[in-house]
């Protein structure tokens, strides 16, 4: 196929001008009718950014330095913040898959009506804030919470169970919040495959075990990925949940923002953080594509 | 007939233009931190002055210091006067992002000279205070931050400010025995060691009023720092707990014209009618929040029963610490580092 346009000269030299000037002008009509949205992006996207990583460069005296990444080294605090961020990160995406790929997985084997009914309630959640939502978990959770109280009066235990101002309060509120950002995704994939590749390896005689895990589940990747990566990078910018349910022990990187924001008078500080995780990001971004992107792409390439 | 109406049109167009720009000029905005907080200024304050003045009061609400920079450093100034904390006024004044105020039009007599500045003047006072569960203690509660800090004579549940390590380590100075005159110029370093014997036990650090008042009323925590109104809220509600102000940390509000006002003169007008003792002693008719005007208690509108529970009565102005808003411009960002750096270890 890529060799095809490097031939057509020699074949005809009549055509080929005509031809090539049609595919440049085709381009062209392309490109002007893409240029809005490229101007639009340019100018809420890459200019913004732009800027914000030119004022990241600048202290409080207004002189090029780099103070502002600087201390993003140099202090404990901010170091431990990006650790606790990442670990969180990674937590929540792991329950997520652990959680949500048995979910979507179910729905997408239900009949169409069963599965808008639960889908529903997949959804349903959404239209909630998430500062609710959050509150909710508070009320569920903490020590004199619905749950703690149920467990005690059970005589199942006999000291409240710490679940909320903590760690394990953030993990659960945030898993609550980013499940349906995996699911939807991902069920969206499972619903694309055709049923026909199932029947077929049965046929040949697998056994379902082996039909689920080579044929479906390389299948439904793809939308897995998606799912992962939405949930993992939604999760470094997390303000509300960590900062309600974390008791002010876990302090994710978008609490440091605001904090640092407010306390130098320089934007520079806060920016340097938002470069500091964008970079990140987009490594972690790059990672991610090559390990699951690659193995996502061979799974469709066989189909 | 057609160029008489072009002249009844330019007529018409020539007179609006003046009332239109009369009308804008007796507009001011007014910024202040939202909730029943601002509710109750906007009738003790607001109102009274629109009034009198003859003017609209357009209010909005403010996240502080951030809020004010980026609308003088971006030249889109809204506000005409805004509130902020008092360490955040030394800060925006050394920063150069506020007006300087005419004392010749505000009349600074009864408001303690500490809060009285170029650019910035006190307006009403929150004390940070030591509350407990009666349910947990009785009557015979922690009473003072030396006993908060008592682990073992006072067993339970805490909960400190993580967000106002100002506050935080003012009471952590009055922990260490500082008697409240000495508190300032705070020790940091040693506020510090104070902090780090503490915070093991410490089961949540609070990051806004409304999350310190939740933790105390689901019991949560058995004791926690807490601001007076959110303490008074509390136990209006019926909520088991008991505080007072002895050891409280008195920390002053202060409104601003931010620089490049358009209402400059108006605005001047009504921040010295905001501060006037009439005006001051009808704040604390509909909120804990004290007046910044010491006259205020002379003018007779507060009830004496009412006066016991006012932060800033001079009774109780006597048992507690004034933050010092001028030593944390200078020291602020150095502090908060290292309380940041200490209790998230």
């Amino acid at each position: 196929m890529s060799a095809a346009p490097a031939d057509l000269p020699d074949r005809g030299g009549l055509n080929a001008d005509v031809l090539s000037a049609d595919a440049r002008r085709e381009a062209l009509a392309l490109l002007g009718l893409c240029s809005p949205g490229i101007v639009l992006v340019g100018i809420i996207i890459v200019l913004p950014i732009g800027w914000l990583f030119w004022l990241s460069l600048f202290d409080e005296t207004g002189m090029l330095s780099g103070a502002n990444y600087a201390r993003v080294v140099e202090q404990a605090s901010y170091v431990r913040t990006f650790i606790t961020t990442f670990e969180v990160a990674f937590i929540v995406t792991g329950l997520c898959v652990l959680l949500g790929y048995p979910l979507a997985y179910m729905l997408s084997q239900l009949p169409r009506r069963a599965a808008s009914i639960c889908l529903i309630f997949v959804i349903l959640p959404f239209w909630t804030s998430v500062l609710v939502r959050t509150y909710a978990w508070l009320v569920i959770l903490q020590r004199k919470g619905l749950l703690n109280t149920w467990l005690m009066d059970l005589g199942v235990i006999s000291q409240p169970l710490p679940l909320a101002h903590n760690f394990t309060g953030v993990l659960i509120g945030m898993t609550h919040i980013l499940l349906p950002f995996l699911v939807l995704p991902l069920y969206a994939s499972m619903k694309a495959i055709d049923a026909d590749y199932l029947r077929a390896a049965m046929n040949l005689g697998a056994p379902p075990t082996a039909t689920f895990w080579q044929i479906f589940f390389p299948l439904s990747l793809p939308g897995l990925a998606a799912g992962v990566v939405i949930v993992f990078i939604l999760c470094l910018g997390f303000f509300v949940t960590p900062a309600l349910m974390g008791g002010g022990k876990v302090i994710m990187w978008a609490m440091r923002m605001e904090q640092t924001t407010s306390l130098y008078s320089n934007w520079g500080a806060g920016s340097a953080l938002g470069v500091v995780l964008l970079a990140v990001t987009l490594g972690l971004l790059g990672v991610f594509r090559w390990l699951l992107g690659a193995r996502a792409t061979s799974a469709w390439g066989a189909r | 007939m057609r160029k008489s109406r072009v002249v009844s049109a330019l007529a018409v167009i020539g007179i609006t233009i003046p009332v239109a720009q009369a009308l804008a000029a007796d507009t001011i905005a007014v910024a202040s931190w939202g909730g029943t907080y601002q509710e109750a200024q906007a009738k003790a304050f607001f109102k009274p002055t629109a009034d009198a003045l003859g003017i609209t009061i357009k209010e909005d609400t403010t996240n502080g210091l951030d809020d004010v920079r980026l609308q003088v450093t971006g030249n889109a100034v809204k506000w005409d006067i805004t509130e902020l904390g008092a360490d955040e006024c030394a800060r925006g004044s050394k920063e150069g992002l506020f007006e300087k105020l005419d004392y010749n039009v505000i009349d600074k007599s009864g408001i303690n000279p500490k809060l009285v500045h170029d650019d910035w003047v006190g307006i009403s006072y929150t004390s940070v205070v030591l509350i407990y569960r009666t349910d947990v203690f009785g009557e015979k509660g922690p009473k003072t931050w030396a006993d908060f800090w008592n682990v073992e004579k006072f067993p339970g549940r805490r909960a400190l400010s993580g967000s106002q390590a100002t506050e935080t380590l003012s009471v952590a100075a009055l922990a260490e025995g500082i008697p409240i005159d000495k508190v300032y110029p705070v020790d940091v370093d040693g506020a510090l060691k104070s902090v780090d014997k503490i915070r093991g036990h410490i089961d949540a650090w609070w990051t806004s009023g409304a999350q310190a008042m939740q933790l105390v009323k689901d019991g949560e925590v058995d004791m926690a720092s807490i601001w007076n109104g959110r303490a008074g809220t509390l136990k209006k509600e019926g909520a088991p707990v008991s505080f007072s102000f002895d050891q409280g940390v008195l920390t002053a509000d202060c409104m601003v014209i931010p620089k490049g006002s358009k209402n400059k003169d108006i605005a001047m007008k009504a921040l010295a009618m905001f501060v006037s003792p009439q005006l001051q002693a009808n704040l604390p008719l509909y909120v804990d929040n004290g007046p910044v005007n010491e006259k205020a208690f002379e003018t007779g509108k507060i009830p004496q029963e009412r006066i016991k529970d006012i932060n800033s009565a001079p009774e109780n102005v006597k048992k507690q610490v004034l933050q010092d808003a001028e030593f944390w411009r200078d020291n602020l960002v150095e502090a908060t580092e290292k309380f940041d750096n200490l209790i998230q270890q």
